[in-house]
């Protein structure tokens, strides 16, 4: 089974660590997975993407087609993205960084503050990774111990503990928003 | 411990033989840490050329090829290598010819702006049959172009890309892992050869994350320079043994040889005036390629048992390949028959294999993210068997694997 | 005379490659004989000296030495011997180039070889021109200089390479021309032993180029002509600021010799830190 996954933001909001992170996951799970970036000149601010596609076989083509699962923290990654997903898709955004109404093809749709509650966890540079809580929580397709471990390997050590709790964070209201 | 090429700890002490030992390789596999990982195609290179056995990195910044200076900055002074950024590409390809003939395997890595910089100097290499490494990662060009865009635009220009006739050899890895085995690759075929070694990866596998799996001691092997043996007075630097490679010796081992780009006698000094001399040289460099070509050249071949008749050939390299695989498999799935045939070295150019497939197929097209240049040499093996269609594609993105089987069927009209 | 003794033919020249290209008079011969004395007299292992240069007359040195030689491309000399010292640092690397060589096509490589302070000694023999492809403008021919491509006389300033050198970086810079043999023998030597980037250079005639065109027929006007327009660099520091304003000559001597932190010895340190067993 091959599932895409497309993440959107603005540069510096840290998905491409994202997309590594989860990854890195999936390799973890002893899947295959390749991920791929986009991004313009600016280090910070420019359109900023990152594709993960996990499968069990080996993956020919490396990019996305339509997104099995769209997660957009920002409005012109939301806007730029949000018709090239796979009918009965998962879509997740940051509730207070995009603004829409439910979106028209999508199987699933979850509005998420990832931001918001990194900023209550201290730091809103982790957003990136309570995002990945939730998506874990949610979607599944990547095993939650295998994800906690790349976000581990891939974090400055000081910050480790940040991280954890924020992965945490997300996977909780992830959760929630399952239920 | 001193920092020195690991050939020669000290150039007293220099050992002529293969001086890549088991624990010298498993040392760097330690340095490298985790054998299964999830790394971009620039870092697979890094360690692909660290396992071979390189101790020696010049370069110079240039997306999409950056990281793979990163990595050999941090990961060189591990293992006792040394990395230098240099004033630029020029310069770089400088360094690492100075580098391999004081017996360092050495390397650089650039794009297409770097690499068009780089080629008198590549052709200095050819011509004074010095063993180096030369990753190219493309992107977009002409000129500056899409800086952080995969492209495959520099296929042409990696064969014909300095002034003069010779040849060396280029890979094109569609794969992070086969970043790491092809760069191994190019460095025995350096060594083996003595000639520059070019590596065409591109902007998409250069940045693209995924498994690799890093080899052990005897899972590869690594191959180091065929030196002198006889005595000091009897070498001759440039004189055929009969393999059309001579053996290199290193600077520094008192075999006083003389390096010119001038054309040269066996004995490596110069005599430009001289045609049959001229001839003679130029011709070996050609040769001793040409002449090996059986075991240079690789290919993947996906053929079907059909009717020429009803089968449509298609001709891949690189990156492209693999929305290739993907289109082969919808295409059969449909029932359309279809022999793929692979191109994994773009030099010397797989002419029979082309050839052949020409006799298979009753049309072959040739997806490529360039307007056309493997299709040139395909037409040219082809030789007129069957139709060939270029089907280009440029600006950054790859073909999808829809593009593809559109072209396919466009094509038959 | 300063002629090469037997002692120094038999030693480093090889034989068959004699005569060499050079013409009548010009001064490469000299440089060469002065390099060959410093090696010497520092007691060098042929073995483990290279010599590296790019493309131009002075860069055809190595060709006539019994050594390992590496004639690069054009201007790319020092890029090239970065690349072997820094490989193995035990080698003794000297580069051999020209102005035009060096300070036009070259010139990067060289300000930031001399920036690094990697150990290598580089010998340029300045003789204004582009002499091997006959005559042309160089980053050096002065101001007013006949030259195949300034037959009206140069407009643009030349550089000073030895200011050149110094304002990069370099830990051992000197001038001196060809009618100084023996200072030259010693600045050579100098720059040989010196851990860092050692510079010489060298005024040398072109009689049959730069020379023929600027009333230096033979290589005695040279002579006579940096006769007139040098000075010492000790007599010119016991010239008043005014004096030194207004002498319109060129400061040849030992211009620099300091110690300062060398790249190969540092990339050692380096690598002691952070090698892994």
């Amino acid at each position: 089974m091959r599932t895409e996954i497309r993440l959107a933001a603005f540069g510096g909001q840290g998905i491409i660590l994202s997309g590594v992170i989860m990854g890195e996951g999936a390799i973890n799970d002893g899947k295959n997975a390749v991920q791929t970036q986009s991004y313009g000149p600016e280090s910070r601010g420019g359109a900023a993407k990152s594709e993960i596609i996990i499968a069990d076989e080996n993956i020919d083509y490396p990019m996305v087609v339509e997104a099995d699962c769209l997660v957009a923290l920002s409005q012109p990654g939301y806007d730029k993205y949000a018709s090239e997903v796979k009918p009965g898709a998962t879509v997740i955004i940051d509730s207070d960084l995009v603004e829409t109404e439910k979106h028209p093809t999508a199987g699933s749709f979850y509005q998420l503050p990832f931001t918001k509650l990194a900023d209550e966890l201290g730091n809103r540079i982790v957003a990136n990774i309570v995002m990945l809580g939730s998506v874990c929580a949610i979607t599944g397709i990547v095993d939650k111990e295998s994800l906690l471990e790349a976000v581990k390997a891939n974090v400055p050590a000081k910050f480790l503990d940040l991280n954890v709790r924020a992965f945490t964070r997300g996977y909780e209201i992830g959760e929630q928003a399952l239920a | 411990m001193e920092h020195t090429a690991i050939q020669s700890t000290s150039a007293k002490k220099h050992k002529p033989a293969q001086p890549f030992t088991r624990e010298e390789f498993e040392r760097v596999r330690r340095v490298l840490k985790k054998k299964v990982q999830f790394a971009q195609g620039d870092v697979a290179v890094a360690y692909g050329a660290l396992l071979a056995g390189c101790r020696f990195f010049a370069g110079y910044p240039i997306t999409p090829a950056t990281e793979t200076a990163e990595i050999m900055s941090r990961l060189l002074p591990q293992v006792g290598g040394t990395c230098i950024q240099m004033e630029d590409e020029i310069a770089s390809v400088g360094a690492i010819i100075g580098a391999s003939w004081a017996g360092a395997k050495s390397m650089t890595a650039t794009s297409g702006p770097g690499f068009s910089l780089m080629q008198e100097n590549i052709g200095y290499a050819a011509m004074t049959e010095t063993p180096c490494v030369i990753v190219d990662v493309q992107r977009s060009g002409p000129s500056t172009g899409q800086p952080t865009e995969g492209a495959q635009g520099d296929i042409m220009q990696a064969k014909w890309g300095s002034h003069g006739d010779y040849e060396l050899i280029a890979l094109s890895p569609s794969t992070v892992q086969e970043c790491l085995d092809f760069t191994i690759k190019a460095f025995n075929y350096s060594e083996t050869y003595r000639v520059p070694v070019i590596l065409l990866a591109d902007g998409i596998i250069g940045h693209t994350r995924e498994k690799i799996e890093l080899p052990e001691y005897g899972d590869i092997q690594i191959i180091w320079r065929k030196e002198p043996t006889v005595p000091k007075a009897e070498y001759q630097p440039f004189a055929d043994d009969g393999t059309k490679v001579p053996a290199m010796n290193v600077f520094g081992t008192g075999y006083h040889s003389y390096i010119t780009g001038l054309t040269h006698a066996e004995t490596g000094y110069p005599c430009t005036d001289s045609q049959p001399d001229h001839h003679q040289l130029v011709q070996r460099l050609c040769d001793k390629i040409r002449d090996n070509r059986k075991k240079i050249i690789m290919v993947e071949r996906d053929y079907e048992n059909s009717t020429r008749d009803e089968t449509v050939g298609i001709v891949s390299y690189g990156v492209t390949t693999r929305t290739v695989y993907s289109a082969v498999k919808t295409l059969r799935q449909a029932g359309t028959p279809v022999n793929h045939l692979r191109i994994i070295t773009n030099w010397p150019f797989p002419e029979q294999e082309v050839a052949e497939l020409a006799g298979r197929v009753n049309r072959i097209i040739v997806p490529e993210l360039n307007l056309g240049q493997v299709y040139h040499s395909v037409r040219e093996a082809v030789d007129g068997r069957c139709p060939v269609t270029a089907c280009g594609k440029i600006g950054g993105e790859m073909h999808t694997p829809r593009e593809i089987i559109e072209a396919i069927n466009g094509s038959a009209d | 005379m300063f002629r090469p003794s037997k002692h120094i033919r038999e030693k480093y020249l090889e034989e068959e490659m004699w005569p060499s290209i050079f013409c009548q008079g010009c001064g490469i011969g000299t440089v060469m004989n002065a390099t060959l004395r410093a090696i010497d007299k520092v007691g060098l292992d042929i073995d483990q000296t290279i010599f590296v240069s790019g493309i131009g007359c002075s860069s055809r040195v190595p060709g006539y030495l019994d050594a390992d030689g590496l004639h690069t491309t054009h201007g790319r000399a020092i890029a090239f011997a970065t690349g072997v010292k820094l490989a193995n640092p035990e080698l003794t690397v000297i580069v051999f180039t020209g102005d035009g060589d060096m300070a036009g096509i070259g010139g990067n490589h060289f300000i930031h070889a001399a920036r690094r302070n990697v150990d290598l000694t580089v010998i340029c023999v300045n003789n204004y021109n582009y002499g091997m492809t006959g005559t042309q403008v160089s980053p050096t021919t002065p101001v007013g200089g006949i030259t195949m491509t300034s037959p009206y006389g140069n407009v643009e300033s030349p550089f000073d390479l030895s200011a050149l050198a110094i304002g990069a970086g370099a830990a051992y810079v000197a001038k001196w021309a060809t009618m100084y043999p023996h200072e030259m023998m010693t600045a050579i030597k100098k720059g040989i032993e010196k851990k860092g980037f050692a510079f010489i250079e060298t005024l040398a005639a072109c009689p049959t180029g730069y020379g023929r065109k600027n009333k230096m027929k033979e290589g005695k006007d040279h002579m006579l002509w940096c006769k007139e327009n040098t000075i010492g660099k000790s007599r010119y520091e016991r010239l008043s600021e005014q004096e030194q304003n207004s002498c319109g000559k060129i400061v040849i001597g030992e211009l620099r010799n300091i110690e300062k932190p060398e790249f190969t010895a540092e990339w050692s340190k380096l690598v002691e830190q952070h090698y892994m067993e």
